[in-house]
This record gives structure tokens, C-alpha cells and sequence, in this order.
């Protein structure tokens, strides 16, 4: 046995230098080298730029407070989509904390988009706080609200959110679903030609 | 449920499946120490490393000086990433200005890491350093994985040789998991990870303006590096939070299904590798069905219960299934399917919340763990799990029909089934009684998020994880006190090395014994006989040893569920 133990150490703390020095340092430094060669834009975190300014990620939710704006899910990463916070609510299926702000988060939908039945996703937050996007019937929930807000046909708005529908892979990998601030930049756009 | 949900699932399990055999030859050149194309490329550096440490690679280990070698290793690993994180506020590549984590939550992570667990009781964008990520977590990483493989290797040589004195050599074995699969590998993953969304650069955060004008900071770093191996190892341990479920880690549906894939990828060719060895390959396939059995059955409820969705939202006028804690990207049937792979494999990153599953639905999660994580299971630890469940079944089926047990030309005999015991019956003493700890402590107390039986679950499910080297969580469990961070150190050590010690001794008995012919009066440990005899011996040792326990956490919150109580 103390035979076993005295064998053991040289290799055990060269070894354990040697891999850190490959794993922990070269390995994540060439893989830096070469994402920030031929992937720059994904690398840095896939961001959007707008009149010279970045706007957000496009892999990463933004609260939308304004009734003008497609409403994002609701969001348990610190204040709502803190990007240094991610995080789901964790409340568990019997939790009186989940059921008060569904109810809450609910009438205040209703009040604001009257007479339809509620897309479970915009009343759940999402795993990560951060999920950019909503499902098509959470947006074609919200078009007739913001169509009113921005005093423009309901018919462009719905256009707007049919183009903006991302389908699964192969019809099957992944669900239907919708980028929030792709369609809100869009939004805005329409808004601009208009007034 | 839809009818894309099982497609995708069925085309997981279908791809899977095709993945067996070629991972498990290649696996099967690493066990047998060939030369492989990459030798070429990673070579010297293998002959160099083992020259520098002064190691002879073709020097044959009995288990005690293997399973030594292997310990001693594994505490120069531990001591490595314990200083890096405490001197991480001195340490360059801190973009964020974190400090030096304090010495329980050093000790905790640097465990966790060790023993393939990465149970993090921190959020990674909020304590830790880009250096502290790449030097004191990937290598565990990869050297966690290398040595759960190089242990499921040793276990292989001990049914495979006949009284041979060596199990193999552990720094040969780590070395060579290491430089021809698990780097190659994860260097392909991580740039096709970049490609796809991951971010992979050393700063440490970027600022954005959000429409209505408001400032969001993103954290950034070099993720995809880490990402790539934290799935292919069956680490778990996420750069981020919210690990998987985070847009930078998983950006795509796609990525999805890969990371997925990757889960399984070594522990399935591991049970095609252990059939080759043995000299059958139906050895590796009757494994396999029987955990594809229990894995599909698990499959079926977690969809099941998560598409049927949350009652007490439903009177609420909220239709459909449970999203809460799911992303819309990946939806209901990808977040169940991820929740039963990361934990029957005890790989533990997640991409949706188990915490706010159905009661149901998140239980199968923590009964995955809980049976031992068998079901394809750890890189390594998952198929030498599984074998030890193997000896048990072929004592029971002997006793049964009064033969002496065989299992694939080797004589179990009273000290195998003794130490395979000792290695099972670990995980319910320590989950259960560090569970029953915390649930009568006030610091134990403290932790859980959620009130009732879920709060109960959530600290069972935290010493399940913990002791199943799993590292995913229920989440709302507050586990960064010193209470948590030292009782569950303590159990993730215990329930990996407690579990190897009596497996490599087991190794060492089984190569020195005689080679049994198989005779007409063997016990046949292929076909589906064998097959449904090991998901029985798996279901009834881990089943009743935990039903009490999910009776009083996961049970109860269902009924309280589908009755409308809340807490």
C-alpha cells in the first residue's frame, strides 16, 4: 500500500500540472482562436446592431414593458432578463407563489387583450429567464393589442407575425416559435414608414 | 402529446442505437491500447506527458496499486481546483472582479467537479472567472470523464482475463480516453457549438441597449469550449445558471439534440466495448435493451405528465401542458426528453427546471438517479454501475434455480456479490439519511424554495443528486451555506469513490479467476429472459429501497396537485 501511495505521486502531480496546462489553457485558447476566426459574429454573442448601436442579442430576450411591443414571457432572472442572472422561477406545481402571478399576470393580460384564451407560455416563465422567443399563438394573441396601440392595420401586424414564425428543423426538431425583438425591430420598422 | 414529440424521440433513441457500435469499436481500440489514426496527431504528446511524469505506460497494476493511483490523482485534481478558486480575485481573466470563493464553496465545487457531479450550488455568470471556468472546471471535465471511462475499462479487463494479476494501468488508460476521444471530440463539438450560437471569447460580458432603452449586460466567455465537453463527459456542470435551458449554451433546437446525443454517446458504445471484450457482443446488447426498456418507460411519463400539464393552472383558465421553467425553442417533448437522458445518465445539466415539472413528472427524474443511474448512466460509471446490478442478478437468478452463478466465463462467488452489495447499498444510506438530516435541522431547513411536500422534494432530491454524482437539482433548493456546501461535499465524495473502491476489487478477484466454459447448465445472460431479470433487480432494489421516501415528497405533491392544494 505505501508502496502504491509513494508511486503515485510524481505522476499524479506532473500529470495534473501537464493537463492543465492542455485542458484548461491551450485547449479553451485555440478553440477561442479559431471561433473568433471564422464564427466572429456568433462568438462574441450573436449581436444586433441598429444605426450603430447594439441593440440586444439576437439569442437573448428583453423585457418589453410598452403595450406597443410584443410582450415577451414572464422572466425569473433577477428583475426580468438580467443577463447576468439567468434563472427559472423554481416554483413547483403546487406553489400558492406560481399560482398568485399567474392569476395576476393573467387578468392583466385579459385587460389588455380581451375575449381569448391565454397562450400557456405567456403566463410561464421560461427555464433561463433569457428565452427570446414566444410561440405563434402567443403572438397572434397580442396583434389586434398592439394593431389598436399603434393605430395600424390588424391585417400587418398579422402579416408581420406570420412571416416572423420560425418552423422546426425537418419538421420535427424544435417547436414553432417567434424571435421578440426580431418582430418588435420589424414592428418599429412598419411604424416608421407609416407616420 | 403530439405525434412530433414521439417522432423526435424515436429518432433520438434510432440515431442513438446507430451510434453504438461504431463509439463502442473505437472505445475498444482505447481499451486495448492500439494505435488509432489520431496517434499521429496526439502521440508525442502522449509519449511526452508520460515521459515527464515518469510513467511506463505497459506496466500492469493489480487493483489496490490502480485504484490507489486512481485516488491520489483524483485528491492532486481536487487540491488543483480548490486553489484556483480560492486565489480567483488575484488570478487574471476576470473581467467581472469577482472575488475568491470562500473555503466551503470552494470545497463543494472542487468535489463536485472532481467526482463528474458539478452540482453547483453558485450561478456560474455571478461568481465565477473566465480563468476560474477554463482552468479549474473543463479539465475536471475532461479528467472526471477519463477516469470514470479508464474505471469501466479496469472492470472489463477483470471479466475478460484469465488469472491475470493486472487490471491494466490507470495513467495509460485516463491518458489515452483523454487525447484520442475526449479532446478530438470536443474540439469538432465546440466549433460546431460556435457556429451555431456559443459564445467563445475571453471577455468577460458586453453591454447592449434593449428597444425601449434599456441597459442589459450579457454575460460572454469561452463557453462553447466548456459546453462541449460538459455533455460529452456527462459532467452537467453549466458555464451559466441556467445551464442547457440558457440561450448561449443551447441556442438552437438543434443543439438540442445534439447535446442530447452526446449524453448518451460514450455509455451506449461502452456496452457494445464490454461485449466485444467479453468476447460477446450479445453481452453488450442484452445491456442495452434493458436499459432502453427502463428509459423509455421513464420517457413516457415525464412527456405524459408534462404535456398533461398543471390542473391548478387549468382552473385558472390557462390551458395546455407545463411550460413554466421551459423554453418555447425547445418545448414540451424536448425538455421531458432531456430531463430523463441528463438523468439516467449522470451527466445533470438541464434544459428546463425540474423544479417546476409535474409532480409526476419530475419525479421520474430523481428516481432515474436514485436507481443508480444505470440506465446508459456516466461516462464509465453508468456501464460499471449497471455490472455490479449484473452480479446481483446473476446470484439471484442461482439462487433461484440452484446453480452457481456464472456471469460471462467468470464464477461469482460470495465475496463478489459482498462487495457489489457494499458498492449498491451506499447511495440509500447516505441520500436518505443526509436527507433525513436536513429535514429536522433548521439549516436544512432553510434551504428549500417551496413549501409542502415540494420543499421536501427538493432536499431529497438534492443528497440524490448529490450521492448520485448526478448535479442537476430541484433549484429553488438554497444550497451555497456551509450546512449544504460541507454535507453535500461529503456525499458526492462518498457516492463516487465508495462505489469504485469495492468495483475495482471486484476487477482484481474476477481477473485472477479460472475461465468458466459456458455449459448447458449456465444461467444464459443474453436474451430477453436476462434481459427483463436485470430491469426487475434494478427497479426492486432502487425502487422499494426509495418508495417511502417519494411517497412523502413526490406522491404527496401529485395528490395535492390534481386536488388543487397549494403551499
Amino acid at each position: 500500500m505505501n508502496k502504491d501511495i509513494i508511486t503515485s505521486l510524481r505522476p499524479a502531480l506532473v500529470m495534473t500540472m501537464l493537463f492543465a496546462i492542455l485542458l484548461g489553457l491551450a485547449y479553451p485558447m485555440a478553440l477561442t482562436g479559431i471561433g473568433q476566426m471564422l464564427f466572429p459574429a456568433q462568438a462574441n454573442g450573436s449581436l444586433i446592431e441598429q444605426d450603430g448601436k447594439v441593440v440586444g442579442s439576437m439569442l437573448i430576450g428583453q423585457g418589453f414593458a410598452s403595450d406597443r411591443y410584443f410582450s415577451s414571457r414572464p422572466s425569473a432572472a433577477g428583475d426580468g432578463y438580467n443577463g447576468l442572472a439567468s434563472s427559472g422561477s423554481n416554483l413547483g406545481p403546487t406553489s400558492a407563489a406560481l399560482v398568485d402571478r399567474v392569476k395576476a399576470d393573467s387578468e392583466t393580460l385579459a385587460k389588455a387583450n380581451p375575449g381569448k384564451p391565454i397562450p400557456v407560455d405567456l403566463v410561464t416563465a421560461s427555464g433561463s429567464g433569457l428565452d427570446p422567443d414566444i410561440s405563434p399563438e402567443a403572438a397572434y394573441y397580442q396583434v389586434e393589442r398592439i394593431a389598436r396601440v399603434r393605430g395600424i392595420e390588424t391585417a400587418k401586424v398579422r402579416a408581420l407575425v406570420e412571416a416572423g414564425i420560425q418552423q422546426p428543423l425537418f419538421g420535427i426538431v424544435g417547436e414553432p416559435r417567434v424571435n421578440v425583438l426580431e418582430i418588435n425591430r420589424r414592428l418599429d420598422q412598419i411604424g416608421a414608414t407609416k407616420r | 402529446m403530439t405525434l412530433q414529440g414521439w417522432i423526435l424521440i424515436l429518432a433520438f433513441v434510432g440515431i442513438l442505437l446507430a451510434l453504438a457500435k461504431p463509439m463502442g469499436l473505437w472505445l475498444f481500440a482505447l481499451y486495448e491500447g492500439r494505435r488509432t489514426p489520431l496517434h499521429t496527431v496526439f502521440g508525442p504528446i502522449e509519449s511526452s506527458f508520460y515521459k515527464l511524469a515518469g510513467i511506463n505506460p505497459n506496466e500492469e497494476q493489480g487493483w489496490r496499486r490502480y485504484a490507489v493511483h486512481m485516488l491520489i490523482f483524483n485528491a492532486a485534481l481536487l487540491l488543483f481546483t480548490y486553489a484556483v478558486l480560492r486565489l480567483q480575485g488575484v488570478l487574471p481573466l476576470n473581467g467581472l472582479g469577482y472575488a475568491g470563493i470562500g473555503a466551503d464553496g470552494a470545497f463543494n465545487t472542487a468535489v463536485s467537479f472532481t467526482t463528474n457531479t458539478n452540482w453547483q450550488w453558485y450561478s456560474g455568470e455571478a461568481a465565477m472567472s473566465n480563468l476560474s471556468q477554463m482552468l479549474a472546471l473543463t479539465i475536471q471535465n475532461f479528467l472526471s470523464a477519463a477516469t470514470g471511462i479508464a474505471l469501466a475499462f479496469a472492470l472489463f479487463r477483470g471479466f475478460a482475463r484469465r488469472e491475470a494479476k493486472g487490471i491494466g494501468n490507470f495513467w495509460a488508460d485516463v491518458t489515452r480516453v483523454t487525447l484520442y476521444l475526449l479532446l478530438p471530440i470536443s474540439i469538432v463539438y465546440a466549433i460546431y457549438l460556435i457556429a451555431s450560437g456559443v459564445p467563445q471569447t475571453f471577455a468577460a460580458s458586453v453591454d447592449v441597449t434593449t428597444l425601449e432603452g434599456v441597459k442589459q449586460t450579457l454575460a460572454l466567455g469561452p463557453v462553447a469550449s466548456q459546453e462541449a465537453i460538459k455533455m460529452l463527459g456527462t459532467n452537467g456542470g453549466g458555464f451559466f445558471n441556467a445551464n442547457s435551458a440558457h440561450p448561449f449554451e443551447n441556442p438552437t433546437a438543434l443543439t438540442n439534440l445534439v447535446q442530447m446525443l452526446s449524453i448518451f454517446s460514450i455509455g451506449v458504445g461502452l456496452t457494445y466495448t464490454f461485449g466485444k471484450a467479453v468476447g460477446n457482443v450479445r453481452q453488450g446488447w442484452a445491456i442495452l435493451a434493458a436499459m432502453m426498456i427502463i428509459f423509455l418507460v421513464g420517457v413516457t411519463i415525464v412527456y405524459w405528465q408534462e404535456a398533461a400539464g398543471n390542473p391548478i393552472l387549468h382552473n385558472l383558465g390557462i390551458a395546455g401542458g407545463n411550460m413554466e421553467g421551459k423554453e418555447v425553442r425547445f418545448g414540451i417533448a424536448a425538455s421531458a426528453l432531456f430531463s430523463v437522458v441528463t438523468t439516467a445518465a449522470s451527466c445533470g445539466a438541464v434544459n428546463a427546471m425540474h423544479d417546476s415539472f409535474t409532480a409526476l413528472g419530475g419525479m421520474i427524474p430523481l428516481l432515474n438517479i436514485q436507481l443508480g443511474e444505470v440506465v446508459i448512466g456516466g461516462v464509465g460509471a453508468g456501464i460499471y454501475g449497471f455490472l455490479l446490478f449484473a452480479i446481483l442478478a446473476v446470484f439471484v437468478a442461482g439462487l433461484m434455480v440452484g446453480r452457481t452463478p456464472e456471469y460471462v466465463g467468470k464464477k461469482i462467488e460470495s465475496r463478489e456479490v459482498k462487495l457489489a452489495v457494499l458498492a449498491i447499498a451506499v447511495l440509500p444510506l447516505i441520500i436518505l439519511g443526509g436527507t433525513a438530516i436536513a429535514s429536522v435541522l433548521e439549516v436544512g431547513l432553510a434551504g428549500p424554495l417551496n413549501k409542502g411536500p415540494h420543499g421536501f422534494s427538493e432536499i431529497l432530491y438534492g443528497f440524490t443528486s448529490a450521492v448520485g454524482n448526478n448535479g442537476s437539482a430541484f433549484a429553488g433548493l438554497t444550497s451555497g451555506t456551509p450546512f449544504y456546501n460541507g454535507m453535500l461535499g461529503v456525499a458526492m465524495w462518498i457516492g463516487r469513490f465508495c462505489v469504485i473502491v469495492p468495483m475495482l476489487a471486484i476487477a482484481g478477484g474476477l481477473a485472477a479467476k479460472k475461465y468458466t466454459p459456458e455449459t448447458a447448465g449456465s444461467f444464459p445472460t443474453t436474451g430477453p429472459l436476462w434481459t427483463g431479470l436485470l430491469v426487475g433487480i434494478v427497479l426492486i432494489v432502487g425502487g422499494l429501497t426509495f418508495l417511502p421516501s417519494l411517497a412523502l415528497g413526490p406522491i404527496a405533491d401529485h395528490v395535492a396537485m390534481i386536488n388543487g392544494q397549494t403551499f
